[in-house]
């Protein structure tokens, strides 16, 4: 070995491939995942307050959700997250003294407008609740119900709708021998899955859950987490939980909502591991209360 | 965590679990602290009894790393911690892993010590790994320190000290080197040498790694594999 050998190896070996600065955001787009900001957008909300009578309920929340993600709300209780998922499909407007100010948009539409035909926007906007609400009726019947009021009466169509949505529910092979039995027999996860089913049956673009697995076992919940994750190819899907660990494995974005404010909106790998807000560590954390 | 930058948690007992593996990692480098200490004065003194307690402490710190291996796979399953708390558990499986290397070497640099003492190299080959295995010390006990305080400013000074320990281990090196050329018969006991030079060299680097992961648990910001100049800027800016 000469002297030249030796400096250049030992040059080599101090540095060992650290003068380039690894840029994580190029593997991770080679791989195929986008940054929040490079996501097709769904909804879009600026300077959003809302107020029931005296009491602000939401304050300047601005943020804007990405198209066939998953998004969780996740905060405290009464920091509003579900009083701001309630507002996408205007479930407030059933509440007399609300009201709001700023901007709520589903693509081009205007929620707010009071011209907007709440009834359309339910049908793209579709939501499932904490408890599942199966209505009285046969287990096809509930999936069948959306297609009926718009007016389907046909019944190959019928049939096909349902065996697809509660196919994409994952419920199909439980149910498919006992289509005609009331809904209330179902277990609860079965119950919620056949809502979630009812739900899509109708072709939503939006899907907001609401503590969708808060009232179900573990195994159930595990269902519900895996059907979202199959759902997320084709709808744009709002989450509330209060299960952190819920929000970290099905969610690709979480928002982190504090006393009416939106504290913290980014991807839920980041959010989880290296938050930018203290207080989204704290709840976390918890380290919060 | 009371000299971390966080309150502490609702669950008290979440806390003393985080406090008890933090500590136990200390203690563990402490055991390796020393066991590097013994393994100089032990080569610089042709000790050989001091270089069996070396190699007879070894086991322990094996012992060390996989029962906190084990506490901290505890906590991932029973916790499901988040943010600082997962930066913290992930810091200390590395931690852990980088001191039972630097346990590694100092024991290899015991096994050396006996191998010269025996074959009574000349004492002006110890003189450049005296000041190399002081430096390097140093470094290791800088980076536990770190550690300790949680300071990323100080593990930031510690890492940057790495290119000293590199660049004192091609000195050895060529110094070495001279005395083989002149004669072939100081090979043997200068390859021993150079053994424990390396064996120094690769417990830099170790200081340096844990110093990372220091850096990684306060700031959340994984600065392996980049410039020092890359790094400070992480740090500071």
């Amino acid at each position: 070995m000469t002297e030249e050998h030796l400096s250049a190896d030992s040059g080599m070996r101090t540095e060992r491939g650290r003068t380039h600065a690894m840029d994580l955001n190029a593997i991770s787009r080679k791989f195929g995942k986008l940054s929040l900001e490079e996501e097709k957008k769904c909804i879009r909300v600026k300077d959003f307050n809302l107020f029931y009578s005296e009491n602000q309920a939401l304050s300047d929340i601005s943020m804007l959700i990405p198209e066939k993600r998953v998004t969780a709300f996740i905060g405290p209780s009464g920091c509003g997250k579900s009083t701001l998922l309630r507002c996408f499909n205007r479930m407030n407007d059933l509440i007399d003294s609300v009201h709001v100010t700023g901007e709520l948009r589903l693509h081009d539409l205007d929620i707010m407008d009071r011209h907007v035909n709440v009834a359309e926007l339910r049908r793209r906007v579709g939501m499932v609740f904490q408890k599942p609400n199966p209505f009285p009726k046969s287990i096809f019947e509930n999936v069948a119900y959306g297609l009926r009021i718009q007016g389907v009466r046909e019944r190959r169509k019928l049939d096909e709708v349902v065996e697809q949505s509660l196919r994409s529910a994952a419920l199909w092979d439980e149910v498919k021998d006992r289509l005609n039995d009331n809904a209330m027999g179902l277990s609860g996860g079965q119950q919620q899955r056949l809502v979630i089913a009812r739900a899509i049956a109708i072709e939503p673009e939006v899907l907001l859950l609401d503590e969708p697995a808060s009232a179900l076992d573990p195994i159930s919940t595990l269902k519900i987490e895996e059907l979202i994750y199959e759902l997320k190819t084709e709808y744009t899907i709002i989450i509330v939980t209060h299960n952190m660990q819920q929000a970290a494995r099905v969610s690709d974005y979480t928002a982190y909502m504090y006393l009416g404010k939106l504290i913290e909106f980014n991807d839920t790998n980041t959010l989880f591991t290296k938050p930018k807000s203290k207080m989204t560590e704290d709840y976390i954390t918890g380290r919060y209360g | 965590m009371n000299n971390t930058h966080l309150p502490q948690h609702i669950s008290k007992q979440f806390d003393n679990e985080l406090e008890n593996v933090r500590s136990r990692v200390l203690s563990m480098g402490g055991q390796v602290e020393q066991q590097l200490t013994d393994a100089l004065n032990a080569l610089m003194k042709s000790d050989n009894e001091l270089s069996k307690a070396v190699l007879d402490t070894e086991y322990e710190v094996n012992a060390m790393e996989v029962s906190i291996d084990e506490e901290c796979t505890q906590i991932l399953a029973r916790r499901q911690p988040a943010a600082g708390d997962l930066r913290l558990i992930t810091a200390v499986i590395k931690t852990i892993t980088d001191l039972e290397r630097i346990g590694d070497e100092a024991e290899r640099i015991a096994k050396m010590a006996i191998d010269l003492a025996d074959k009574q190299a000349p004492r002006s080959y110890y003189i450049g790994i005296g000041s190399m295995g002081n430096y390097v010390r140093n470094m290791v006990h800088g980076a536990l320190d770190a550690f300790a305080r949680m300071d990323p400013v100080a593990a930031l000074e510690i890492a940057g000290r790495e290119r000293g320990a590199d660049s004192q281990y091609s000195a050895i090196l060529r110094q070495l080197i001279t005395y083989m050329m002149e004669d072939p018969r100081n090979i043997s006991s200068a390859l021993d040498t150079i053994w424990s030079a390396r064996a120094l060299e690769r417990i830099g680097d170790h200081a340096r790694n844990i110093c990372e992961y220091v850096i990684y648990f306060v700031e959340g910001k994984d600065v392996r594999h980049i410039s020092l100049e890359e790094m400070e800027k992480e740090v500071k800016g």
